[in-house]
């Protein structure tokens, strides 16, 4: 599955190990909430990085207390239909404060870009290379935002603001 | 008028820019027509019967004379010369080709016009009082409130793919002509003891296959935190609404799994835990809204020209005006309503020349401004009195003074079977058959206010359960029937009808109506009580004997 990181296609550094299977020594995994959840400390406790699958109908308050202590977190869009995640990667990055990767699996479009990178995801596994190459352009098709996330973009009424403050200041 | 500035216009036209490179992407097979639908539908693409249908957003009701132009440009060049307006203040075209339909929505944003979120399960358009503003005793004008949200809502990078659609609409006035009860989430403006400004904020309003009215979850939330409140709502709704059937998708359904306590204290904690994220309005936010929005250079005028009292003479004259003219709060101007419901016409249609000539007679007669309401007619916000008799002409000419807003005749109808693919049965023959037996002024203004209201399968499109009179078309064995409500109302005392009897064939319902309305006439304890009063003193017993005594 290609992986898209800041703005390009990128080697996957994580390996994404079944439920059941063996881990490897060191080097970075990705383990699903169950297993992680079964015995988080032995897993935070391995060498090498640590990320969770974090399925979008499981609350976060599980994963909230080891947040600081995760190299990624993967969440899931069953369908691209599907928006729950949206609502995940807001809460992880703005109201717990996590700064570590946080990564969008299942079925991306990448007309969805925006809005991922807007709700503060910043790796996207795709289903093709090209959608990589598509990355750079699509994050460029918008300027104006209406709504703040956590992106810290600003957004038109704000824009309009300052705008209207440094008219009258000009005065 | 809200005027849009450079930002609104750069995104409008940015999101012109990715349709028509998505259109690009389906054309040369790129993209899946599963991706696609997903994608098409924000843009207010629809695939139906015959064709692809194209729903372009009238936010909060509110056009300029030269975006009603604009439409009818695409009519004419991309359609086949008419448009037909729903009861979402939205204009939907029937016959347009997917590969011109990035140059229509190009078109239309060159005058603030857009299809943003018109379909797909996400923030519809906002929608309110096609009156805000102009009617006499509202709190402030709710469009102020209409364009925040609006703008908050448009391409929210986390509510843009919710278990299903979402519609708010807000009022501001003591009579609710937004039908705000009917809602994903209702908006009622008013002032606490205080003296503040803020929101009942109702929620879980709809009708289709599982008709609920909304229930309050806030009495009173203050205008600056009403952002802040809705992103708690949609945050609840996002991550506990039901994904595993479409029919239990809406909002309606968690509410009502939940309960509203339960639901309200779920939003209640999101709420409190957001903290401050950006979304308090402080006066400044609001002001700055408020300050694009213009209104007109009213004069100074009498109460009672002369030219009105002159043209008392004319008996039709005044018919139309005791009809379609409503109290405006500017002493000397008068808010006219356009029925787009004449006789043996598809309610809500208009013609492409009709519509440029509105356009023209706004600009003589109401400062260039249109307004759009849920009933499916037009209005002209802001007429001098004196004006009345010359516009009154130059709407009989045009085939829009046919005086019976708000009578039997101004039926609420979806497009049903004749356009629409999810239909079972048809709807506009049956409003045009209604509209041609009750086409009698004198009958219609002797039976008073009665709302018809007709859908063409459970979807609802025409807000049967909440018409004085519903009729909901379904299929039997390969044929139309019809299953006839009463007593359903959709203004601020809402509530669903109630099913008379078993359903009657297409051939019938005609009959079956005016059984009802006669039956009504023998039954009503006085000429001004309204049919809908009558069949709540009454219940729809003797109803159902009248109609279905001799069937």
């Amino acid at each position: 599955m290609p992986l898209v990181k800041q703005g390009r296609l990128t080697t996957d550094l994580f390996v994404h190990v079944a439920d059941g299977a063996e881990l490897p020594g060191d080097g970075a995994v990705l383990v699903t909430a169950e297993r992680f959840l079964a015995d988080p400390e032995a897993l935070l406790r391995r060498p090498g990085k640590l990320g969770v699958i974090w399925p979008n109908n499981r609350n976060l308050d599980e994963l909230v207390p080891h947040l600081d202590r995760l190299a990624s977190v993967a969440l899931v869009f069953p369908t691209f239909r599907d928006g729950r995640a949206y609502s995940q990667a807001r809460l992880l990055r703005e109201r717990y404060g996590y700064d570590g990767e946080l990564r969008a699996t299942g079925q991306i479009l990448r007309d969805q870009f925006v809005f991922m990178t807007r709700a503060g995801f910043d790796a996207f596994e795709v289903k093709k290379d090209a959608d990589a190459d598509a990355f750079a352009h699509t994050m460029k098709r918008y300027s104006v935002f209406y709504q703040p996330t956590g992106d810290g973009r600003v957004t038109a009424l704000n824009r309009r603001m300052q705008l209207r403050h440094s008219e009258s200041a000009g005065q | 008028m809200y005027a849009y500035d450079e930002l609104d216009r750069t995104l409008i036209n940015e999101r012109v820019s990715e349709f028509r490179d998505q259109v690009k992407r389906r054309l040369s097979g790129e993209l899946t027509e599963d991706e696609f639908k997903i994608l098409r539908l924000q843009n207010g693409v629809y695939l139906q019967l015959h064709a692809y249908m194209f729903r372009v957003a009238i936010p909060y009701g509110t056009l300029s004379s030269k975006q009603l132009r604009r439409l009818a440009h695409v009519a004419r060049r991309y359609d086949r010369g008419y448009g037909h307006f729903t009861t979402r203040q939205n204009i939907q075209f029937n016959w347009i080709k997917l590969a011109e339909l990035p140059d229509a929505l190009a078109d239309l944003a060159e005058v603030g016009i857009h299809a943003m979120q018109t379909s797909g399960n996400n923030m519809r358009n906002v929608t309110s009082d096609q009156w805000a503003g102009v009617a006499p005793g509202e709190i402030e004008d709710p469009r102020i409130w209409s364009e925040l949200i609006r703008q908050h809502t448009t391409l929210h990078p986390e509510f843009s793919f919710l278990p299903r659609k979402f519609k708010i609409a807000i009022t501001a006035a003591e009579h609710d002509r937004a039908a705000i009860k009917i809602h994903d989430i209702g908006l009622r403006l008013h002032k606490n003891a205080d003296g503040e400004t803020g929101f009942e904020v109702l929620v879980g309003g709809g009708l289709g296959r599982t008709p609920f009215i909304a229930k309050t979850i806030k009495p009173f939330v203050p205008g600056r935190d009403i952002l802040s409140y809705i992103e708690a709502i949609l945050r609840v709704y996002n991550q506990y609404g039901r994904r595993d059937n479409i029919y239990k998708a809406r909002i309606k359904i968690l509410v009502h799994e939940l309960g509203i306590e339960k639901f309200a204290k779920e939003v209640e904690e999101e709420w409190k835990a957001m903290g401050d994220v950006g979304l308090t309005l402080d006066h400044t936010a609001i002001e700055e809204v408020r300050s694009r929005f213009s209104y007109p250079p009213y004069e100074k005028l009498p109460h009672m020209p002369d030219e009105l009292k002159k043209a008392a003479h004319d008996k039709l004259f005044e018919r139309w005006r005791k009809n379609s003219v409503s109290a405006h709060k500017v002493q000397g101007y008068s808010i006219v309503t356009l029925s787009l419901k004449p006789v043996g016409g598809p309610p809500g249609d208009a013609t492409a020349e009709q519509m440029d000539a509105v356009a023209d007679l706004a600009d003589k007669y109401s400062f260039g401004e249109i307004r759009v309401g849920h009933e499916q007619n037009l209005a002209l916000p802001h007429v001098a009195k004196r004006d009345l008799p010359a516009l009154f002409k130059a709407l009989d000419r045009l085939g829009l003074a046919t005086p019976n807003v708000n009578l039997v005749t101004d039926i609420i109808a979806c497009p049903g079977l004749d356009y629409c693919s999810l239909a079972n049965a048809r709807s506009i023959p049956i409003a045009q058959e209604l509209t041609r037996r009750f086409a009698n002024h004198d009958t219609a203004d002797l039976i008073g206010r009665l709302h018809i209201n007709i859908s063409g399968c459970i979807n609802a499109c025409g807000h049967h359960h909440v018409g004085h009179i519903g009729i909901l078309g379904v299929e039997k064995n390969g044929e139309e029937f019809y299953q006839i409500t009463i007593g359903g109302r959709a203004d601020e005392n809402a509530q669903m009808g109630t099913l008379i009897g078993p359903a009657v064939p297409y051939a019938e319902v005609a009959d079956v109506i005016e059984d009802i309305v006669e039956a009504y006439l023998a039954l009503r304890d006085r000429p001004e009580e309204l049919f809908v009063d009558t069949v709540k003193r009454l219940g729809v017993e003797p109803f159902r004997e009248r109609v279905y005594a001799t069937r």
